[in-house]
């Protein structure tokens, strides 16, 4: 049933089957009358094993992809693209379904598998001492003074909701038609919303709200730039063997087309080169999801709003969405412009190092911190791209792996102490490690990957790029690096204040990590540790495809 | 002469359906006076001859014709807009039917009203002569004044009718005075011989005359402009449709929002195709521009889309109550849908065409929410819209998927609508002098971003906010089906919109002079 042909597909809708199924149970709720607790308990199941299959599917398109191989072929070039799924959509729009995986798509792929299975546990009630469960509020009945749990609060929507983002994000990763592409970058917006505004946190609203007006801004801007690609563009083969009517959105021809200089011919917008514009445009658009400064203001909110899985996810897989836009877009369809670009590009990525980290020592709340560390640690990713080098690209991409890692473990640590303290002020915590060492050890483990340890993936992540960067910028590089020891200072210093010291009498008794907790913190951990004793498992697969990307960039 | 009205009847026979049927419902309507089953009863009949008009307009043969001697004009383009129309009318008084605002004899009357407006969009449609045009419009806006102060008693019905007749007024004579300057410079009425006797003018005219030639056509322009501008509610002449909007019963309301505005584009896109393209109908960008290339309509145009949207998106974000949010938000659309007029190509009237096609069923959806709220609480208010998610998931999620698609985000069928207009005005921007669709598109693209704030205004209510009071939604299950079908609609149009492109592709078939 899953085979090469198809897995990417499996991988994308499972999660959409079990939305229907949960859609289902709830008309039968309603029509025929099944308990709340059933239905609830229904979603949870339905959730995790869709959220699993796709993991599966993730895994097995992983294990049959082969960094070697040719590779589908477009115009007699060679893409190294695999797995590909491909049939005509909308014939008299040239809009095709055209789905597979090139070296950078299927880290991405893998790393969403990974991440959404991840959140998908977090969500769950599941497994976890009874004082504890009390304390979190995931009881059915709260003590009144604090909300409901999010993950006993109107359970089928939120099932729903995260399978859709589910899908939306494998699709965004998988696509190779820029018409499929926009659809499913949109179809993430709206769960995210209602997982931010009805299962936030007290300023929910606010912060929902703001998340989809930016990232909508994004993407209608985006939305123009695909359609003036898409009509400067030239004839393509379409899956049935004939060529598309004058123009095409298959991402494959376009960057082929992007090579040979098409788009430099194409008529100026305003007095402006074709290029340029629309170079800004998409990258505007993508810069807010990095997000890069200045338009990274929705992500504290976001982040410190949404519930725990919801903030893996964002900071996990919605984050890298916009490197991984700027590089299937930006590089190969407009290299002329891409290497126009490159200055500002590392000088937006120096100021995001520096400035996040800067505003990171000034945070109080927790999950503040590591939404500004984010933004910090997206700076590298900027930086690589921007550098043009091998190792710096590599840097960048393997920066986005290990940092979907880190940072979804940096933010389950948050929800941990959250769903014990109901608050997050680093300054009101002290001397934990005396009353959860476990939990104290795994928050130093994915501290320390985070500042970037050696032996950890966060330090090849910064290594690379910092090494990678210095050839092309090297005053800009030097600046970067000190951005490190801002890192290392902000994140010592919340260890040194919430964890060591004396204990605060008020979180005497507290229990440390529960189960679930316990089976999403391991293994990302462990992921951790591996990828930095051996970063050549994402390395050996992402480079031939990065390589061959900056190549067709004309060296600055 | 009289011979050719005789065989032009045989092309006129819906026209003539729904003038039977506006006839005979008022005598049934007399005839079921105390009938207990009146209203069912006249509903079915209304829906019976609209479905005749259906019937007889596809047997009509789709070959361009004029008839009445060049009055109107029998093509595939007023072909496709009449099932548009029949579908909103039909639509319409599916939701009337179900509606408390209306008194059991009230609806007697609204019926063969809303036939007869049918009957004058028809018209607007197919009319090819500026007098025809004019008669129609008229046709329309009367009877609309009628209608929106239809609530008896209500004060707010009365004012919004009294607005409604002054703005009418004011812009249809404005639009005859233009229509008279068109005269009295070509001699003819005919939008088929306009064209040909405009071209001959600018060929005679040189150096200050041909100056004054074309001052005098830009105002002739605007001035008709003024007419079809209020007709679809674009800025400047929209200030009568909030008031409208709110005073008029909410199922009229719904039916002005989607039919009237679309006849309104109709018109627009024929006066301006017919009268001011000197070449024929070309397929490329830009095709409308050339003959009297150097009148700027599709700028004056382009300039009307741009106030249009902005102003009616950022009215919209103030709004509280949601029958005059609707109201700025369709005004809004009208801006949308401009900027496919404005593309002045093929490609800017099929996407029109799509955009009118699918703002009809999510706008008239979003109405239907609209009255079966006010139906369960009696307020149009934002805040009885609180924890509707909760009270009534399918109300409230088929809401939030008319919002959606109104906002035009994927997969739902408002995106399809959207981006063409997006195509539609993009394809422009490389002809010379053409660099202003670039700014106009970044307009339209920002103005999405403005709606879906105030859109979501209203998700966030459904469904971020706790319910107050206890009050409970049940639509009848009639309005629920209605509410569903529309849902799938937009969803199965937002991901396979074939048959659309397939069928406004169909009816870009004009009769031309």
């Amino acid at each position: 049933m899953i085979s090469q042909h198809n897995v990417l597909s499996w991988a994308t809708f499972f999660p959409l089957l079990g939305l229907g199924l949960i859609v289902f149970f709830a008309a039968v709720r309603a029509l025929a009358g099944l308990s709340k607790t059933a239905l609830d308990q229904a979603s949870r199941i339905i959730a995790t094993i869709t959220s699993g299959g796709s993991l599966v599917c993730a895994l097995l398109a992983w294990h049959w992809y082969d960094p070697s191989a040719a590779g589908y072929m477009v115009g007699g070039h060679a893409t190294g693209v695999q797995l590909v799924q491909h049939f005509t959509w909308i014939k008299t729009f040239n809009v095709e379904y055209l789905v597979g995986v090139d070296g950078l798509s299927i880290s991405m792929v893998l790393l969403s598998g990974l991440i959404s299975f991840v959140a998908t546990i977090a969500s769950m009630p599941w497994w976890g001492g009874s004082k504890y469960l009390a304390m979190a509020g995931m009881t059915d009945h709260g003590d009144g003074h604090h909300p409901k749990h999010f993950s006993v609060r109107m359970v089928p929507g939120y099932m729903a909701m995260l399978l859709l983002l589910q899908t939306g994000m494998m699709g965004t990763f998988v696509s190779l038609d820029m018409f499929l592409f926009y659809v499913f970058w949109e179809v993430m917006l709206l769960p995210m919303y209602f997982l931010i505004g009805i299962w936030g946190g007290p300023r929910k609203e606010y912060a929902a709200i703001k998340f989809f007006l930016y990232t909508l801004v994004g993407s209608v801007l985006m939305l123009l730039a695909v359609i003036a690609i898409y009509y400067s563009s030239h004839s393509a083969q379409m899956a049935d063997g004939t060529f598309s009517n004058a123009h095409t959105f298959n991402l494959l021809a376009l960057a082929q087309q992007g090579r040979e200089g098409v788009f430099t011919l194409a008529a100026p917008i305003l007095g402006f080169a074709f290029t340029k514009i629309i170079f800004v445009a998409l990258f505007i658009g993508f810069a807010i999801k990095i997000p890069m400064f200045p338009f990274h203001t929705w992500l504290p909110d976001a982040h410190v709003e949404a519930p725990t899985p919801v903030s893996v996810i964002l900071a996990g897989i919605l984050l890298k969405m916009g490197p991984y836009g700027i590089l299937r877009f930006n590089y190969p369809l407009l290299p002329d412009a891409t290497a126009w670009a490159a200055h500002a590009m590392a000088a937006f990525g120096v100021i995001n190092i520096i400035y996040g980290a800067f505003v990171c020592l000034a945070q109080t709340d927790l999950k503040k911190l590591i939404a500004y560390s984010s933004v910090s640690h997206m700076g590298f990713t900027l930086l690589g791209m921007a550098a043009m080098t091998p190792t710096g690209i590599s840097g960048a991409v393997f920066n986005m792996f290990s940092h979907g890692i880190i940072s979804s473990m940096l933010f389950l640590i948050a929800g941990v102490i959250y769903d014990r303290a109901h608050h997050r002020e680093i300054a009101r915590f002290g001397g934990l490690a005396s009353v959860m060492p476990e939990y104290s050890a795994l928050t130093g483990l994915a501290f320390f990957a985070s500042l970037g340890l050696p032996g950890m993936c966060g330090f090849i992540s910064e290594f690379m790029v910092l090494t990678g960067s210095f050839p092309t910028f090297m005053l800009l590089t030097a600046i970067s690096a000190t951005g490190v020891i801002i890192t290392a200072a902000y994140y010592l210093w919340a260890i040194h204040r919430a964890f060591l010291g004396k204990l605060n009498p008020l979180y005497q008794g507290y229990p440390d990590l529960v189960w679930r907790e316990r089976l999403v913190l391991y293994p990302l951990g462990a992921i951790a540790i591996v990828l930095g004793c051996y970063p050549y498992a994402i390395l050996n697969v992402i480079n031939p495809t990065l390589f061959g990307l900056i190549a067709s960039i004309r060296p600055l | 002469m009289i011979q050719e009205n005789l065989v032009s009847t045989s092309w006129f026979l819906p026209e003539l359906g729904l003038t039977a049927g506006i006839m005979l419902m008022f005598l049934l309507d007399l005839a079921w006076k105390r009938h207990p089953r009146r209203v069912l009863f006249l509903t079915v009949g209304t829906l019976l001859f609209l479905g005749l008009a259906g019937v007889l307009l596809a047997m009509q043969p789709s070959a361009p014709r004029a008839l009445f001697n060049g009055m109107i004009a029998s093509d595939p383009f007023a072909t496709f807009f009449k099932w548009l129309f029949l579908a909103a009318a039909a639509l319409t008084v599916l939701i009337a039917a179900g509606s408390t605002e209306f008194g059991r004899h009230q609806i007697g009357v609204f019926y063969p009203l809303l036939l007869s407006i049918v009957l004058g969009m028809f018209l607007m449609a197919s009319a090819v002569d500026l007098l025809m045009m004019y008669l129609a419009v008229e046709l329309v806006s009367l009877i609309s004044y009628a209608l929106a102060g239809y609530r008896q008693g209500d004060r707010k019905a009365a004012e919004a009718a009294l607005k409604y007749v002054i703005y009418g007024g004011v812009a249809s004579g404005i639009m005859l005075f233009g229509m008279s300057y068109i005269y009295g410079l070509t001699g003819t009425t005919s939008l088929l011989g306009l064209g040909k006797a405009l071209d001959g003018l600018a060929a005679g005219a040189m150096g200050s005359s041909q100056t004054a030639l074309r001052v005098a056509l830009v105002v002739a322009v605007i001035f008709v402009l003024c007419g079809v501008g209020f007709k679809i509610a674009s800025v400047p002449w929209h200030m009568w449709c909030p008031d409208v909007y709110e005073g008029a019963p909410t199922p009229f309301t719904a039916f002005l929002s989607v039919g009237p505005k679309a006849a309104g584009f109709a018109l627009a896109v024929r006066f301006f195709w017919s009268a001011l393209a000197g070449s024929p109908l070309g397929n490329g960008p830009g095709a409308l521009t050339e003959g009297l290339s150097d009148l700027p309509w599709p700028a004056i145009i382009g300039v009307l889309a741009a106030v249009t949207m902005t102003l009616g998106n950022l009215t919209a974000i103030v709004q509280n109550n949601l029958k005059r949010l609707l109201a700025y938000s369709s005004i809004a659309h009208a801006g949308y849908a401009l900027m496919g007029l404005c593309a002045a190509s093929a490609v800017g009237v099929q996407s029109v065409m799509i955009y009118l096609l699918v703002y009809l069923v999510m706008n008239l959806g979003a109405f239907l929410v609209v009255i079966v709220v006010a139906q369960a609480t009696g307020s149009e208010l934002i805040d009885a819209y609180k924890g509707l998610g909760r009270r009534h998931p399918l109300s409230a999620v088929s809401f939030a998927i008319f919002l959606f698609s109104l906002t035009g985000l994927p997969p739902f069928a408002g995106f399809t609508g959207k981006w063409y207009l997006f195509v539609a005005v993009l394809q422009n921007y490389s002809l010379p002098g053409g660099g202003w669709y670039a700014a106009l598109a970044v307009i339209g693209a920002l103005n999405s971003a403005v709606s879906l704030y105030y859109y979501m205004r209203i998700a966030r209510a459904m469904f971020l906010e706790a319910p107050v009071g206890a009050v409970t939604v049940r639509p009848h299950l009639g309005y629920q089906i209605m509410l569903g079908v529309f849902s799938v609609a937009l969803l199965l149009f937002g991901v396979w919109w074939s048959p659309l492109i397939d069928w406004t592709q169909q009816s870009l078939v004009f009769l031309r002079g």
